[in-house]
């Protein structure tokens, strides 16, 4: 019997130039969080510890060009040429998982002065020593995943193999 | 006169261009892939649907992480060439962190928890979710900075340097 994997279809198989503009995208992305220094865990806990509130411009001002380029798109007719997919605001549900997983990841991110896309950065910086962190966060992501497959009842959509 | 570049210097020791700037290419990047393919692109999920090419849990097998995993190493990938080209044009490419594994790899154990139950990260609800006006994302932001500042402190205060 096939798994799921040989039914689906995947996100970039719509277009051949959807990869190389990922990849673009990452790119420019991964400049933003060298030249912010969030790459760096010091800068992190240094905000976080109130003697740099620098961070407050990186968050804002992403936050700041991703909100016009998301209203603007969003409100016209227009689909993205690369997937056909109609332009949307990210708009998740609100329920407990939010509220506990966003506490885990404060106590996390405290702890380490990283997350997820600036740890990526950080070991793009040759910072090899983020390894632990990225470690660290595929054993969370396994044990989040393993802890919710075999306590919570499954969902009816799970394939019967 | 001099109590307002006093008080800038007391809160910004570094400046500010450098943060705005890095903001801005943090946005730009997000845009980019946004205007593409029209996907809200946050970090956080390579965790998940990059085990999926490893593990056979079907928490990790469903179709949308198969169907992203491979995009999704793309852009990571991205990331860490974008900072590297970064570092390596300014010189600056090798540096390491002071701060102890034993914090990043709890800290990491804790992020890839929180992250994947929470359904973002600072990049995901931080960005893409603040820069939505999504109610969720503000209050899972507000929720994380809070706890973090205070974790951050605590243990500053604990006198673990650095």
């Amino acid at each position: 019997m096939s798994g799921p994997e040989a039914a689906t279809p995947e996100d970039h198989d719509a277009s051949p130039w959807f990869l190389p503009l990922v990849f673009v995208g990452g790119f420019i992305f991964g400049i933003g969080l060298a030249v912010s220094q969030m790459a760096r865990p010091e800068i992190v806990l240094e905000f976080l510890q109130f003697s740099d509130f620098g961070l407050v411009f990186v968050m804002g001002g992403a936050a700041a060009v991703v909100s016009i380029v998301f209203w603007t798109a969003s409100s016209s007719d227009l689909t993205a040429p690369l997937s056909g997919r109609r332009y949307t605001r990210r708009l998740k549900s609100m329920d407990k998982d939010v509220v506990v997983g966003g506490s885990v990841f404060g106590v996390g991110w405290g702890l380490s002065g990283i997350c997820p896309g600036a740890a990526y950065a950080s070991l793009g910086i040759g910072n090899i020593v983020i390894l632990y962190g990225v470690a660290g966060m595929f054993v969370g992501a396994y044990l989040q995943g393993y802890l919710r497959e075999t306590r919570a009842p499954t969902g009816a959509t799970q394939p019967a193999d | 006169m001099t109590l307002t570049p006093l008080l800038i210097e007391t809160l910004f020791p570094r400046g500010v261009s450098h943060y705005l700037l890095g903001g801005i290419l943090i946005g730009l990047g997000t845009a980019v892939i946004y205007l593409g393919t029209g996907i809200h692109a946050g970090a956080s999920t390579f965790l998940e649907s990059t085990l999926s090419y490893a593990s056979k849990l079907s928490r990790f097998q469903q179709p949308k992480f198969i169907a992203s995993r491979d995009w999704r190493v793309v852009f990571t990938l991205g990331i860490v060439a974008g900072a590297a080209a970064y570092s390596l044009a300014m010189g600056e490419f090798g540096w390491t962190t002071d701060v102890q594994p034993s914090r990043l790899f709890l800290g990491g154990i804790l992020i890839g928890m929180g992250t994947r139950l929470g359904k973002g990260c600072t990049s995901g609800h931080g960005v893409c979710g603040v820069g939505s006006g999504s109610k969720t994302s503000i209050l899972n932001v507000a929720l994380f900075m809070l706890v973090a500042i205070g974790v951050a402190q605590l243990v500053f205060a604990m006198g673990v340097r650095p």
